[in-house]
């Protein structure tokens, strides 16, 4: 079975700290992975790496067969393809929720305005913003952007999407209408790979679940095995403080 | 008193020719000097190395020696290597060159203030840097250097009356001649103060209207 | 063809203090007008605050070079120098107040407030607590404004002020026109010179005078 997405040894140093130490997995079509860890463990930077925001210093990253971190690849057209969703939603604060969602097809995908226009609501819609098509980024709230953000990444069929700790920046009853967005869309079959500390949500749609700390991967494997009987005493460990953290009752809630 | 309002009124016509000039000056230089300007500024924010030595080195130069002395320089100074310019388009280069390198800066800071995510975002999405700075960075860079631009500009509506020292018919060159003719130098002058401030002040309202035009809705104080 | 510039460099070196003497004359002018100006329109009442408006429009939307003019014609048998201080130096203090009026408002009113609630006067306060934090804020665009004032001691020349420029202008002129680049390159490089020092001291002034934790701007503008 073709994959979708594979990383192969992935290494990245910010001068003489090493993030990222040997990263290698795969994803299928479909596949819902989501990345937890301590903060400041390279997830980030893992994604970065996948679409070359941040070009990796060792090893390569293949989408569906084509090789990203080739030096001769047409990397916008393969970027056009993997869709990024920020932890600061970077919407482009000068246009419309219409706009920021229509942009990228007309520009990139070369794609007539009214088509564009078009494709853009039908997305709005579906992450239930349609009636805010004509208002900027500063009108809206946390929540409504980030589901803005979610639509323009949508907009361009990408084969994948990379979520980069998605809900972190939101207050905590914005995160709700984000996730539902999110939830929907890997029940609808999209391939999905998100950083977050969301367990709730790991525990309802994910694949697998990676836990990655100090640059490697340390334990991976579906959410249900991972969460109750984790193998490794480093995961456990994690598990334990976020358990702490955010309480028992939120993540059952979730 | 109503003897001033005559004189006033018959050195009105000559001032009003002259404030034509005046503007026809202003209007080559703003759009000559910003359009250098941003090209500065672009080659000094993503330039490579040998663009950003030349921008850097030009702001300089300009910045920091007197407007009148590089209008001397290009009027007096370039016919000695081959370029003889008219008054008019010696004081139109001089002034959109001097003001270049102001916008440069002005732009450039615009341009670094624009949140880094948004370039970030924009590559993500497939866009060329091209593109990025295209579509994403100048619009909002754009609107974020309007007060400094409109500043720019109300000074340099102000600094075109240095034209008259090569001997451009503006409207403080007007005024002189009025005074050589009448010996009336003070009142002719002052006639030419109202009228530089009923200009500058027009200016002002306008720009503001127009930074009140392109204000993008929910962001404040920019 | 360099000999020129060899022969004439004490002429145009004299013009440089010239130009300095001229410079320091009218930014001084401009200073105390320009913080009286501050105050009034910040501590004024209604009627101070409208005067001070008037005059800071009227120096600040009026070219240098008209102002020149009006204050060499308008006061007749005064020197060029003078009538360039008055010129410069009014329309200094119009800037100038601009900058101080920003640097008192920066300053919180609850600065205000404590020293007149253990008893000072308003002067007083103003004197002892307000300026001399507002200095110091005004520093950094102060520093821009004087590099801009230095340069417009070569206005000066129109109204027969024997400065740096006029000189060069006199060189060119008695070599027949066959040096003028190299003559005003020359007096181009001097100014360049001149605000770069200038820009240097006042750089390391500020860094001096700084209070911990007050802002800094950056050095070059």
């Amino acid at each position: 079975m073709a994959l979708t997405l594979v990383i192969e040894d992935i290494h990245k140093a910010y001068g003489n700290l090493e993030v990222l130490k040997g990263i290698s997995f795969g994803m299928q079509k479909g596949d819902t992975k989501v990345v937890i860890g301590p903060s400041g463990t390279g997830k980030s930077t893992l994604l970065r790496c996948i679409n070359r925001l941040s070009p990796p210093d060792k090893g390569q990253v293949w989408l569906e067969g084509e090789e990203i971190t080739h030096s001769k690849s047409n990397i916008n057209q393969l970027r056009a393809k993997i869709g990024f969703v920020f932890q600061d939603f970077n919407l482009f604060s000068h246009l419309t929720a219409l706009k920021n969602v229509s942009i990228a097809p007309m520009k990139v995908m070369r794609m007539k305005k009214k088509e564009a226009a078009k494709l853009a609501m039908e997305e709005l819609e579906k992450v239930g913003l349609g009636d805010k098509a004509d208002a900027y980024p500063a009108q809206l709230s946390g929540g409504q952007q980030q589901r803005v953000s979610i639509a323009r990444a949508l907009a361009m069929s990408p084969k994948l999407i990379l979520f980069d700790e998605p809900t972190s920046a939101l207050d905590p009853e914005l995160i709700g209408e984000v996730l539902e967005v999110m939830i929907n869309l890997a029940k609808d079959g999209m391939t999905m790979l998100v950083v977050s500390h969301e367990m709730g949500f790991a525990r309802s749609v994910a694949d697998e679940v990676i836990f990655m700390e100090q640059g490697v991967i340390v334990e991976q494997g579906p959410p249900q095995q991972l969460f109750a009987s984790p193998k490794q005493p480093r995961t456990r460990e994690f598990l334990h403080k976020i358990t702490e953290l955010y309480g028992e009752e939120r993540e059952k809630g979730n | 008193m109503t003897d001033f309002f005559h004189f006033a009124r018959a050195s009105l016509p000559l001032l009003l020719k002259g404030t034509g000039v005046t503007l026809q000056i202003w209007g080559w230089c703003m759009v000559g000097g910003t359009i250098l300007g941003l090209l500065l500024a672009l080659g000094r924010v993503y330039g490579n190395r040998a663009i950003y030595a030349f921008s850097t080195g030009y702001i300089e130069l300009f910045r920091g020696t007197p407007m009148l002395v590089q209008m001397l320089f290009i009027y007096f100074g370039l016919p000695e290597i081959g370029v003889m310019l008219t008054p008019v388009i010696a004081a139109s280069v001089a002034l959109g060159m001097n003001t270049a390198a102001y916008q440069a800066e002005y732009f450039r800071g615009a341009i670094q203030s624009t949140k880094a995510g948004q370039m970030t975002a924009a590559r993500s999405l497939g866009m060329s840097k091209a593109q990025a700075i295209c579509y994403i960075i100048l619009p909002q860079a754009l609107r974020i250097v309007i007060p400094q631009w409109s500043n720019e500009s109300i000074l340099l509506l102000k600094y075109s009356s240095i034209a008259f020292a090569i001997g451009v018919p503006e409207l403080m060159a007007r005024a002189q001649m009025i005074g050589y003719s009448t010996f009336r130098f003070f009142d002719a002058f002052l006639i030419a103060a109202f009228i530089y401030l009923v200009l500058t002040t027009v200016l002002a309202q306008l720009l503001d209207m127009l930074a009140e035009k392109v204000r993008i809705p929910g962001q404040e104080g920019r | 063809m360099y000999k020129v510039i060899l022969e004439e460099l004490p002429y145009l070196l004299q013009g440089v203090l010239v130009a300095l003497e001229l410079l320091l004359a009218f930014i001084s002018l401009g200073f105390l007008v320009g913080a009286v100006l501050a105050v009034m329109r910040v501590y004024g009442n209604r009627l101070l605050v409208l005067l001070a408006i008037l005059i800071e429009r009227f120096f600040r939307g009026v070219p240098a070079v008209v102002l020149l003019f009006l204050f060499f014609y308008g006061l007749s048998g005064v020197p060029p120098f003078v009538a360039a201080v008055l010129g410069l130096g009014l329309r200094s203090a119009a800037y100038q107040s601009q900058i101080f009026k920003g640097a008192i408002q920066a300053i919180e009113s609850g600065q205000m407030t404590a020293a007149r609630a253990l008893g000072m006067g308003k002067l007083k306060a103003i004197r002892c607590i307000i300026i001399p934090q507002a200095l110091r804020l005004a520093i950094g665009p102060w520093s821009n404004e004087f590099a801009s004032e230095l340069k417009d001691t070569s206005l000066a020349y129109t109204i027969g002020v024997i400065e740096l420029l006029r000189r060069a202008k006199y060189i060119v002129s008695y070599t027949y026109g066959n040096n003028t680049l190299l003559v005003y390159g020359v007096c181009a490089l001097m100014y360049l010179v001149l605000v770069r020092t200038g820009n240097v001291i006042l750089y390391r002034l500020e860094r001096r005078l700084a209070i911990p934790g007050f802002e800094r701007r950056e050095e070059g503008g």
